[in-house]
């Protein structure tokens, strides 16, 4: 028996780029695990390419809403959601990017970034936001005092019963998931 | 065991309607409210349920349709948002005072931000002008049980009930308890009663008493009573929450270890108010303060200005959403507690902008070209955006760029010079509330291009289907109004119907429209390409190459002004213009905007 877990985690990015979809994951690993979730997202004109916003809290929450200085991970599927949306941040909150470069704007938190865009293009051109996933994923245990709710593999086998009767999206994703777990963080 | 699933608010509701014998549920899509209908149309695909689920014209057609199936004693429902409540509230007023005869929820989605509407205002007040009473869900578990409260509500009092949920409310996702089976259906009676369904207005003003007579005893209906959240006993100090502020208002008070210290209770039905726990509020507490989204409904219920806080003395804004770090600083305020929680720097995020390679960007170039100088009256849809462009210069509710053209007529016809007038409108508005200001205009011989912007679809919301699509909320196929008929049927003279994706004959197609509309009066351009987020056409599209941007391109930035598709940037190094093929949708379209004719589409290899 696991402790009672409380993780709050932004994920940010524009619109078109899969926020919703990483989020949807993290959710039914959650609930895979038997944990309670609640998530807030936006819609309609932010997604026509406008700056795509998702609050996910996992664990004993009320309020569909990450307060600043609350989150305990920002996942950024762009660099300038660093600069929009660290301010959710703990002080031992951490940071993923999808960024050539970790940005210089993060504070002095612990910022991981991967060129996912460039990794993306090689590998799935569609999947910067499984990608960057995987990375974090990858990161959490090693790098961070507060690591992920969630493990690869749980989140593997989420994509694994959502995309059961598609099996090439199956395949991309996985790969794109692994492509990012595999990537050394940029300096 | 049952495994849980997770749930958006709106797929909440749905499961609610169809838990509680839902019979007929109608809608206008419009967010946050969109996929209501559409989750339910999902879940009787799934369950075989006996459920008529439908897209309607525009809220005013789905309300009358839908209370008519609870004047047959049915249990139904409308959806829409908070903005389409003003299309339907002619229906709605009258729907209170006739009652009903099954139950009949009205759900309304107000939208506080606003995220992606007109307007903020609340539906809440819209149910204390109608004098009906509204239920004001926390989050999406509680708007599922509150469903079958307002069923029951409904039918113990034969009145409509209003759902109130708020965008973080529809949005937000949950783990919840699957779809449980549905109680047996009722067979559809309906009672005639002229003096009720039809009543003259001397019966009228007797069911205006009756309606007070109800309101009354809902007052001190037991099911709908506020709740109190926290074990806090005779404290001086109460708080007063509702909706999402009450999710918010829960973990805050928790976080700050103050749960004993204030009294926190939950208004569930905010109109109208409790009569007891009103006056036991007032007895028990000193200072009392309230939060709630958008406007001040429960505070101005609770008519003690000495000891409530809220709205009108400025402890709680009355602009915008009531973010949780709002709130905790309202708490910590009133709880004199030190420290407030800043709030996020404003660092101007991405505007949104209409996808790469949407059709309506093509229509919106060639319309500036064709009458570089006109008015442009715009209306609301994904192509409101068209404003980025400088080719929406209004917009002000549904089907308002047609009235609103003519408006401009009217004012500019004695001028020495006036201007064009082209009006742009999409398929979905222009059934909504286009049609009869194009009949109008007509009549008036109004002189003006009017551009239906047919994508086959209603973007903005999801794709839901239009009159021209011919298929329902359900899939099921359905009969199809072609726009084509629908214009000349208004009397419009001249309509012709172009691609946008063919740049120069539709820019002529237009400029003939401009030319003809100066002498003649209303000119339409149906201007028909399918959105690209309709899944057929994103496959097709994703065979299509991205162009290339070849040594001609002198870095001039005319093609990022004036057209502004996402797939196009300046590359700072070689300082010419560069396309992402990641974004790209391969339209083709920018080849004919180039000055210097730099793009050139490329060879399939
Ligand atoms: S969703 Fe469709 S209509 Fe809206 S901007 Fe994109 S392509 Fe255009
Ligand atoms: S072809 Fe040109 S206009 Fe069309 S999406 Fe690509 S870059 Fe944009």
């Amino acid at each position: 028996m696991q402790a009672p877990l409380n993780q709050q985690i932004v994920i940010s990015g524009v619109g078109g780029q899969g926020v919703l979809f990483v989020t949807r994951l993290l959710a039914e690993a959650a609930i895979a695990k038997g944990l309670a979730v609640l998530s807030s997202e936006t819609h309609g004109m932010a997604q026509r390419g406008g700056t795509v916003l998702s609050h996910f809290k996992v664990g004993d929450f009320s309020s569909p809403l990450i307060r600043p200085g609350h989150a305990d991970l920002l996942l950024a599927l762009k660099a300038e959601g660093i600069a929009q949306h660290a301010a959710f941040l703990k002080p031992d909150g951490w940071i993923a990017v999808n960024a050539a470069a970790a940005p210089a704007d993060g504070g002095n938190r612990c910022c991981l970034a991967l060129d996912a865009d460039r990794l993306a293009r090689a590998v799935a051109p569609k999947a910067v936001n499984l990608i960057l996933l995987g990375f974090a994923l990858a990161a959490s245990p090693a790098e961070s005092e507060n690591p992920l709710f969630c493990d690869l593999a749980e989140i593997q086998s989420v994509l694994q019963k959502r995309l059961d009767a598609r099996p090439q999206l199956l395949e991309n994703a996985l790969a794109a998931l692994a492509a990012g777990a595999a990537a050394p963080a940029a300096v | 065991m049952n495994r849980k699933n997770l749930a958006l608010g709106n797929e909440a509701i749905a499961q609610g309607l169809l838990e509680n014998g839902c019979a007929i549920a109608t809608s206008y899509p419009g967010t946050p409210a969109s996929e209501i209908l559409s989750s339910l149309a999902r879940l009787q695909r799934q369950t075989g349920a006996a459920l008529h689920a439908q897209w309607a014209v525009n809220e005013k057609i789905a309300f009358e349709i839908a209370y008519a199936g609870c004047q047959a004693g049915l249990r139904t429902a409308v959806s829409m948002k908070q903005v389409g409540l003003n299309v339907a509230a002619d229906p709605l007023m009258s729907a209170a005072y006739m009652g009903t005869s099954g139950g009949f929820v009205v759900i309304s989605a107000d939208d506080p931000g606003p995220h992606s509407s007109q307007t903020e205002q609340d539906s809440r007040l819209m149910a204390m002008m109608a004098k009906i009473p509204v239920l004001d869900p926390d989050s999406p578990a509680q708007a599922r049980e509150l469903v079958a409260v307002a069923y029951a509500l409904s039918e113990a009092f034969r009145i409509p009930v209003m759902l109130r949920p708020t965008t973080r409310v529809c949005h937000a996702r949950q783990d919840m308890a699957p779809l449980s089976p549905r109680p047996p259906e009722r067979q559809p009676a309906f009672e005639k009663n002229p003096a009720r369904w039809a009543a003259t207005p001397k019966f009228r003003n007797q069911l205006h008493h009756e309606l007070e007579r109800k309101l009354a005893e809902i007052a001190i209906y037991p099911a709908t009573a506020p709740l109190k959240l926290n074990a806090a006993g005779e404290t001086p100090k109460a708080i007063v929450v509702s909706g999402v502020a009450a999710a918010h208002a829960r973990e805050i008070m928790a976080d700050l270890g103050i749960g004993d210290r204030i009294a926190l209770y939950q208004v569930r039905q905010p109109f109208p108010l409790h009569t007891d726990f009103t006056a036991q509020l007032l007895a028990a507490h000193s200072e009392i303060l309230v939060i709630e989204e958008t406007m001040g409904v429960i505070e101005m219920q609770l008519a003690d200005r000495q000891r409530v806080r809220g709205k009108l003395c400025g402890a709680v804004s009355r602009v915008g959403e009531i973010l949780p770090e709002a709130v905790e600083n309202s708490i910590r305020q009133f709880a004199g507690l030190p420290g407030r929680v800043p709030s996020l720097p404003t660092v101007p995020g991405r505007r949104p902008t209409l996808c790469a390679g949407c059709p309506h960007r093509a229509s919106y170039f060639a319309i500036k070209r064709a009458a570089p100088r006109a008015i442009y009256t715009g209306d609301i849809g994904c192509y409101t955006l068209g404003l980025n462009l400088g080719a929406v210069d209004t917009v002000l509710c549904m089907g308002a760029a047609i009235s609103q053209a003519a408006g401009f007529y009217h004012a500019f016809k004695n001028a020495p010079k006036p201007p064009d007038i082209v009006a742009t409108i999409g398929d979905s508005t222009f059934f909504h509330a286009g049609v009869p200001a194009l009949i109008d205009a007509v009549v008036q011989g109004v002189k003006f291009v009017l551009v239906i912007l047919d994508n086959r679809t209603t973007a903005m919301t999801g794709n839901q289907p239009t009159p021209a699509t011919g298929t329902g909320a359900m899939d099921e196929p359905l009969n199809r109004v072609a726009i084509e008929s629908l214009v000349r049927g208004c009397g419009v003279s001249r309509c012709e119907t172009a691609d946008p994706y063919q740049l120069e004959a539709f820019t002529r197609t237009v400029r003939a429209a401009v030319k003809y509309s100066r002498s003649s009066g209303p000119a339409v351009v149906i201007a028909r390409h399918p959105c690209l987020l309709d899944k057929r056409r994103q496959e097709a599209a994703a065979l299509a190459q991205a162009p290339t941007v070849g040594d001609a391109c002198d870095g001039c930035g005319y093609c990022l002004k004036n057209f502004e598709c996402p797939a196009m940037g300046m590359d700072p190094e070689t300082e010419r213009v560069r396309i992402d093929p990641l974004v790209c949708s391969g339209c083709g379209v920018c080849l004919t905007i180039c000055p210097q004719k730099a793009i050139a589409a490329c060879a399939r290899d």
